[in-house]
């Protein structure tokens, strides 16, 4: 069963233009997201973007941008009370180390 | 050697920047190392996991140790890797060491051990970590053109959101391939020619992924509900009786909800939001403590306490249930943050509510 998360939410954005078919966001996509027709990529399946920002960092020809970050409730609340940048309690820091 | 040694990473701290070899080897019985070839940087490592390794796995599973549970950054080499062998990325959280070794048996192979902080791939390379930077860095502390006589290296998938596979090109001539999701794909994946199907290159989370996750979040919920628990006896001892086992269960069901139902079944209960699906169970939840307590009928705790009860567990599971999408793998930083605007402020709101009515119910007679 595939799972589905909101709609209409994910900040992913492909510019044709720049794009040159390489194929490597297709590849590093986990969630299918992506689909190289003629030549092009293009989004297909948007709402399952999980904004991990792993094609955007691929993509040679910076030809997708994605706000990437931790999709995670509890980073975001510790993030805000603590004046933070969200950041995943499976973090090593929390040893008290450096 | 023996072939009785293991590594033990120094304790703690992630801060020395040197980049060396962390570790000095002794001698005992967990034969992770199974013996030392020649350079001394390069560890021999079985494809075999030890009842050691499987025990360690659980333990960080219930995040015992977690946090330190770690390899020490370099290359290993796996059976009789020669300079022809393929190069395998990964973490140096030990799980993730392992997950890849095991799946290893009958190859001759490298594995590069990035130093992510002890943390896996994935998390690992959303901060960073098992990044461009590191991966560099790492090529030339380890010396692996002297090692292999390539340039290929392969990484896991999820290692992409930190890792410019062009970046690293640039930097060290060595082209990174992008490998299976799954380390239980590599062999195919190798025998293949390096090519993954699309059913590699998906991200799955099915029930079994669930439930290994469940126990590191009834884990940390410990602290909070002690405090919750030390409350509740306070306000006990104020007057006597006001607080009982109806709480107790009631709390610990509501958690229970949240923290395993919900992800069990998560995607079988209707609707999208994580904080929404945790609700709904502990809706029920709810209505099912307070029928077990007589409702319809007046329960013996009175209808205040009985609505107080309607209002305050859903919203316990749905913030239990919300914290899951940390654990997920396909919610959104956008999604999570809609999500939130709308859930923190409604479970707050029917939380300070429903405690006002409990404590009103215990505390003021005749109401």
């Amino acid at each position: 069963m595939k799972h589905k998360y909101l709609k209409n939410v994910v900040t992913l954005k492909l510019d044709e233009e720049k794009c040159k078919g390489c194929g490597i966001c297709a590849i590093v996509c986990p969630h299918e997201v992506f689909l190289i027709k003629e030549d092009k990529a293009v989004i297909t399946d948007k709402d399952s973007c999980m904004e991990c920002g792993a094609c955007a960092k691929n993509c040679p020809f910076s030809a997708i941008e994605v706000k990437s970050g931790v999709g995670c409730a509890y980073a975001i609340i510790i993030g805000k009370l603590t004046g933070t940048e969200p950041n995943c309690g499976c973090s090593g820091d929390a040893n008290g180390c450096c | 050697m023996d072939g009785n040694s293991r590594i033990e990473s120094r304790q703690g701290c992630c801060c020395e920047g040197s980049g060396a070899p962390l570790d000095v080897i002794l001698p005992s019985d967990d034969d992770l190392i199974s013996s030392i070839i020649s350079s001394p940087r390069i560890q021999k490592v079985s494809a075999e996991l030890t009842i050691h390794d499987k025990i360690g796995t659980w333990k960080a599973r219930w995040g015992i140790n977690r946090m330190n549970y770690k390899v020490s950054p370099g290359v290993y080499s796996i059976g009789e890797a020669d300079n022809m062998s393929p190069v395998l990325v990964t973490a140096n959280y030990k799980m993730s060491f392992d997950l890849l070794r095991k799946e290893l048996s009958g190859l001759n192979a490298w594995i590069l051990v990035l130093d992510t902080k002890g943390i896996n791939v994935w998390c690992a390379a959303g901060k960073g970590t098992f990044g461009t930077d590191e991966l560099v860095r790492r090529i030339s502390i380890v010396n692996l053109s002297r090692i292999v006589s390539h340039k290929t290296l392969i990484l896991p998938q999820l290692g992409a959101s930190g890792v410019s596979a062009h970046e690293v090109q640039k930097r060290s001539g060595f082209k990174v391939v992008f490998g299976p999701v799954r380390a239980s794909d590599i062999q195919d994946f190798l025998k293949a020619g390096m090519k993954a199907t699309p059913e590699m290159r998906k991200v799955r989370f099915n029930m079994y992924d669930r439930l290994v996750l469940t126990p590191i979040e009834l884990v940390g919920t410990f602290k909070v509900s002690l405090i919750i628990f030390g409350v509740l006896f306070m306000l006990n001892l104020l007057k006597a009786g006001s607080f009982g086992i109806v709480d107790f269960y009631g709390y610990a069901g509501a958690l229970l909800v949240g923290c395993v139902l919900v992800p069990i079944l998560l995607p079988w209960i209707p609707g999208k939001a994580f904080a929404w699906k945790g609700w709904l169970v502990g809706f029920l939840w709810a209505g099912y403590v307070n029928v077990l307590n007589g409702w319809p009928l007046e329960p013996e705790y009175g209808l205040l306490r009985a609505l107080a009860y309607m209002l305050i567990l859903p919203s316990i599971s749905a913030f239990y249930a919300m914290n899951f999408t940390g654990s997920s793998t396909y919610t959104s930083f956008s999604g999570v943050i809609k999500e939130m605007k709308t859930a923190v402020p409604a479970i707050i709101g029917s939380i300070a509510i429903g405690t006002v009515l409990i404590l009103l119910a215990a505390f003021v007679p005749n109401i």
